[in-house]
């Protein structure tokens, strides 16, 4: 069923902050399709694998290959290759001075130059997508956390990306808003999207996920189907992680 | 209370008086208006610049602001008028009055611009980013208007703070309001005239100020 080249592969990831290596040669590859979730404890290094991906970070050295092309290559087009790896944030960063509709269409204005009435069309199907289309004209402002995280997902289906990068989508979320978040990613899912997940909601990645990466101190210890990384787990720091955030 | 009346509101000084005073509210308005659109305009562009250059920059514009944010606009407003003839060049008196308050205003205004900008959350840059806008694009469509929202309660005050300084070009002869009124004053002895500049003032700057309440309630979206 699955394309057998992987849309992102990642080999031999380095990554350091002055003397502090935070990556310490990460192989990792998400097939077409997949939903892959990143757990570990804080400081593990997982956000900033994922912002490697479209180099919010730089990485210090390895590769890592989307969609046939080398992102790590200094020639490449940036901004080209962003627009197609969707990134939600951990705090929305909506733009607070725009309207949910103009932060979904932004990137198609200004990126792919369509014309503001196209944008719009675009823009609402998204917004539809996640199931605020009806607040289209609200400001983040006069949303709710939940409301505001679907937008940002809204804004970055709106490029018709291959791959969403989702950075702990519900951690700042109240308790009661994170279903809503978490039922707009299971639909993404549904639909085929392929997604590369940082987040602690356990519950959804032994649920959703095709395959759960487990690191620790910038490596990936173990990986492999929710089943064996929550009940059967190789290597005793992932048990002893996943009975932790068991309890 | 007649004597007071006399000496501050004389009906028939106000009556000889007003056309001058209307003169000079006019010039006024010109040098505050010229000030207004050159200083921000060159305030933004060095804040922008500053953004752009990044190091190298630096140093000779901070110099630029520090030095005009330091020294009072009347000592400047003469070094200019007496001392720039002395190299050869002849500005006249409104030019001058012009160019040093639109350097002032443009000096606080890259600081107050410039403290919009950093202020912008980092997430709000690499969110832009991270659809595909460039830097530019970013700086343009997301980070600018939230940094010039900030930054328009500082810069109204800064605005009007220098533009009353429009006062300071009676001591070297613009026939602004303040000259006028100074004039009639030494004419007729009496401080009715600067009574009626007051008035003038008010005339002006209140607008204004309601203008800068307006635009920050135009752009009132909250900050999150």
């Amino acid at each position: 069923m699955r394309q057998r080249d992987p849309l992102l592969d990642i080999r031999g990831l380095f990554k350091s902050f002055g003397s502090v290596e935070v990556l310490k040669g990460i192989e990792l590859s998400v097939s077409d399709g997949e939903l892959v979730f990143l757990i570990g404890p804080s400081g593990s290094g997982k956000s900033t694998l994922l912002r490697c991906c479209n180099r919010l970070e730089e990485p210090t050295g390895g590769s890592i290959h989307f969609d046939g092309k080398e992102v790590l290559d200094p020639k490449i087009d940036i901004n080209g290759l962003r627009r197609r790896m969707g990134m939600v944030f951990q705090s929305f960063n909506l733009y607070p001075h725009m309207t949910a509709l103009g932060n979904v269409t932004l990137a198609l204005r200004k990126v792919l130059r369509k014309p503001k009435a196209e944008a719009a069309e675009i823009g609402l199907k998204a917004l539809e997508r996640v199931g605020l289309a009806h607040k289209a004209s609200s400001y983040p402002a006069e949303l709710s956390g939940g409301q505001q995280q679907r937008v940002a997902i809204a804004r970055a289906l709106a490029l018709e990306p291959k791959l969403m990068l989702f950075d702990e989508p519900t951690s700042a979320l109240d308790p009661e808003l994170v279903g809503s978040v978490l039922a707009t990613m299971r639909e993404l899912r549904e639909s085929g999207m392929t997604m590369l997940v940082v987040s602690h909601e356990m519950r959804f990645a032994r649920e959703a996920a095709d395959r759960v990466v487990f690191m620790d101190g910038g490596v990936i210890v173990e990986q492999g189907p929710p089943e064996q990384i929550f009940g059967a787990a190789t290597q005793a720091r992932t048990r002893a992680f996943v009975s932790d955030v068991a309890r | 209370m007649e004597r007071f009346l006399d000496s501050f509101l004389n009906p028939k000084l106000i009556a000889a008086t007003w056309p001058a005073i209307l003169k000079g509210l006019v010039v006024t308005i010109e040098i505050a208006a010229l000030v207004v659109v050159s200083g921000l305009a060159l305030g933004l562009a060095l804040a922008l610049l500053r953004w752009r250059a990044g190091g190298w920059f630096t140093w000779p514009l901070m110099f630029f602001v520090d030095l005009f944010r330091a020294v009072p606009a009347l000592v400047l407003i003469l070094l200019i008028f007496f001392g720039l003839p002395n190299v050869g060049i002849d500005l006249p008196s409104f030019a001058v009055l012009w160019l040093v308050l639109s350097l002032v205003l443009a000096a606080f205004a890259e600081e107050i611009i410039w403290a919009g900008l950093i202020a912008v959350r980092k997430g709000q840059w690499e969110a832009a980013r991270s659809t595909g806008l460039s830097e530019t694009q970013t700086l343009i469509y997301v980070v600018l208007p939230q940094a010039l929202r900030l930054a328009v309660p500082p810069l109204t005050n800064r605005t009007i703070a220098i533009t009353k300084n429009t006062a300071l070009g009676t001591v070297i002869g613009v026939p602004e309001i303040m000259n006028q009124a100074t004039t009639a004053v030494s004419f007729s002895g009496n401080a009715t005239p600067l009574m009626m500049g007051a008035a003038a003032y008010l005339l002006l700057f209140i607008p204004v100020i309601g203008l800068g309440r307006w635009i920050e309630a135009r752009f009132a979206w909250r900050r999150q």
